[in-house]
């Protein structure tokens, strides 16, 4: 056997930045291509949050309303908002577990491993889409949230960097999501999966209720995780600072939710890859 | 023989400590032929594939396609292949030309040139009234073809076809054989799997017969069938009188008969043809046994295989039984 013959092309063969932008950009907008045939899709993933932003707010919101910081001006819903648009953040996120089991059951992935495209770019194109899908069931959640009475209480500018702390929090989840769909691959599995981190973090957080009446094992892992952390920043920036426990202040908690999604992204996004490279061998 | 274009030479892989999909193979493929590897389920085909194509790393061995080391430069390797696994790996809610374009942009194809070439090949492999429909309104056949146009949106040098026509209807199986044949007819070098004996031997220009991992014999189907030295004779006899006639056939051919496992039809090498033929039936006839059906024929894939491998190479399927018995049937392994 001869000698092996010298890669012909090998400036078109690198993974260079624009072609690496160009082949995320190509499977970010398939994805979202697939949500807009599929209207289904993005209706039935709005309407599990807005079913919980109405019952939460009609059946737990005068037994709750009490218990609040003036901040929320006496309305559960002024409350609960932030913490709802968090947790759509992270339930939406799982989507991205299940996009990804389901391409891997198809061959479709198969298919790009074997294409001289970027290797970072399925994974990539997937969260982007993702993210852009939440962003759109968030923006859908807070007219809803507004039509049925919530109203900020500090600047249409802390609104925005509110919801846009959401994004990044969803964006890193979803990576963590991407880890899951790799590792459990198949796509019935994967709906239970993505359950296990998203219903504690959820939960036992300051979402529905304050943390203040957990009993105190609880509170000290309540008031740190990343979901309350994030809740908090947003009801910082949304409500005020008196909405938040006392000492904590709405920078510190803004800095500290975009600490824990970057500590997330440093973390899983590396997994996420490797899983990735040998999800299909 | 011109400078193969696809070059394997001592792949072996092994899973999981243990199971050897594949031992030590070696084989080339010339340029512009249609390859066809040929085995049960199970006999490493797949892995063969998916190593040439960059999915799977091997053990040991060296893998070359289009002058490109694939597992030294798989980079390079991915811009000279297609692929088309087993299942249509395409996107049901794009239309076709969607999936075909997305793919020619993945080969890294501007804008303008994915969109012509999807054309193209949308065109040439008779889907362009279908292509701007969403591919969930696809029925199998389409969605294969739909698969096979992707595949060769980059202008690969090699195609890899992973049982291509498994699990679709007879029609659309022979629609994708014409267009295969078509592409070879381009320059295309095709090297495709396949479980179906007929397949291999209408399509493939060579044909190399895997079992359990190994490569066990290689060439055009007439060079196989000629290692079964000329005709076969099949014969069936009533139960009570099989032993006898075995032995019989033992003596009167110079070779040991074999039996199908659920026909019980007998399968002899007649190295003289006619001649031979014509000596069973009056030695036959001298002991009084009376065949209930007798046949001279060219030797089949079936019979190679069985030889080859020292097995019955297939049993019948739950499919229909089909007249004359070889279309359409499986390789199986015997357990």
């Amino acid at each position: 056997m001869t000698a092996v013959t010298a890669p012909t092309k090998p400036g078109r063969v690198a993974a260079s930045l624009p072609q690496t932008i160009r082949d995320i950009l190509v499977i970010t907008r398939r994805n979202l291509l697939r949500n807009l045939r599929l209207p289904q899709l993005i209706v039935l993933s709005t309407i599990q949050p807005i079913m919980f932003l109405l019952l939460f707010t009609y059946v737990f919101g005068g037994a709750i309303g009490g218990t609040l910081p003036p901040a929320a001006a006496g309305e559960y819903i002024n409350w609960l908002i932030p913490g709802l648009l968090v947790q759509t953040a992270a339930f939406g996120a799982g989507q991205t577990a299940l996009g990804l089991t389901e391409d891997l059951s198809k061959g479709v992935i198969e298919r790009f491993r074997s294409l001289p495209m970027a290797r970072s770019a399925v994974l990539a194109g997937r969260t982007l889409s993702d993210l852009i899908r939440n962003g759109f069931v968030i923006s859908l959640m807070m007219v809803v949230g507004v039509l049925i009475g919530f109203r900020y209480q500090t600047s249409l500018a802390g609104l925005v960097a509110g919801m846009a702390i959401a994004m990044v929090f969803s964006f890193a989840f979803s990576w963590i999501m991407a880890t899951i769909g790799l590792l459990v691959k198949n796509p019935e599995a994967v709906q239970a999966a993505i359950f296990l981190p998203v219903f504690p973090l959820v939960f036992a957080s300051s979402v529905f209720v304050p943390t203040q009446t957990m009993p105190s094992w609880l509170r000290t892992f309540a008031d740190h995780q990343p979901v309350t952390v994030t809740v908090d920043a947003l009801r910082g920036l949304i409500l005020g600072e008196g909405a938040l426990l006392p000492g904590n202040t709405v920078t510190g908690q803004v800095l500290l939710s975009l600490f824990y999604s970057a500590l997330i992204l440093a973390a899983f996004v590396p997994l996420a890859v490797r899983m990735y490279r040998r999800s299909v061998n | 023989m011109a400078t193969p274009i696809v070059r394997v030479e001592g792949i072996t892989k092994t899973f999981g400590g243990k199971v050897k999909a594949l031992a030590d193979v070696t084989l080339e493929v010339e340029p512009g032929i249609i390859y066809g590897l040929l085995g049960p389920n199970g006999a490493g085909k797949t892995t063969l594939i998916r190593v040439l194509t960059t999915l799977l790393r091997p053990d040991s061995g060296r893998a070359e396609v289009a002058g490109v080391d694939v597992l030294a430069d798989p980079k390079t390797a991915r811009t000279k292949i297609g692929l088309a696994g087993q299942f249509a790996a395409v996107d049901d809610y794009l239309t076709g030309r969607e999936n075909v374009e997305m793919v020619g942009r993945l080969y890294g194809l501007s804008i303008a040139e994915s969109k012509r070439r999807a054309g193209q090949v949308l065109d040439r492999i008779r889907l362009d009234q279908a292509a701007d429909r969403q591919v969930k309104t696809y029925s199998g056949g389409m969605q294969r073809r739909l698969d096979l146009a992707a595949s060769l949106v980059g202008r690969p040098e090699v195609l890899f076809l992973d049982e291509p026509t498994t699990g679709i209807d007879p029609r659309s199986r022979i629609d994708v054989w014409e267009l295969i044949s078509d592409l070879v007819d381009g320059g295309t070098t095709v090297l495709l799997t396949t479980q179906y004996l007929d397949e291999a031997d209408q399509l493939a220009d060579r044909i190399a017969v895997i079992d359990e991992g190994r490569l066990i014999s290689e060439g055009t189907s007439d060079d196989l069938k000629d290692t079964l030295g000329g005709s076969v004779i099949e014969l069936s006899v009533p139960a009570d009188r099989q032993a006898e006639t075995i032995d019989a056939l033992r003596a009167i051919c110079g070779a040991e008969p074999t039996v199908h496992e659920l026909t019980s039809e007998i399968t002899v090498p007649a190295a003289e043809g006619a001649k031979t033929l014509t000596d069973v039936v009056r030695t036959l006839d001298a002991a009084s046994i009376t065949p209930t059906d007798i046949a001279l024929h060219k030797p089949s894939l079936d019979d190679v295989f069985l030889t080859l491998t020292g097995h019955p190479a297939e049993t019948k399927t739950e499919e229909e039984p089909v007249p004359n018995g070889r279309r359409g049937r499986r390789l199986r392994r015997k357990t």
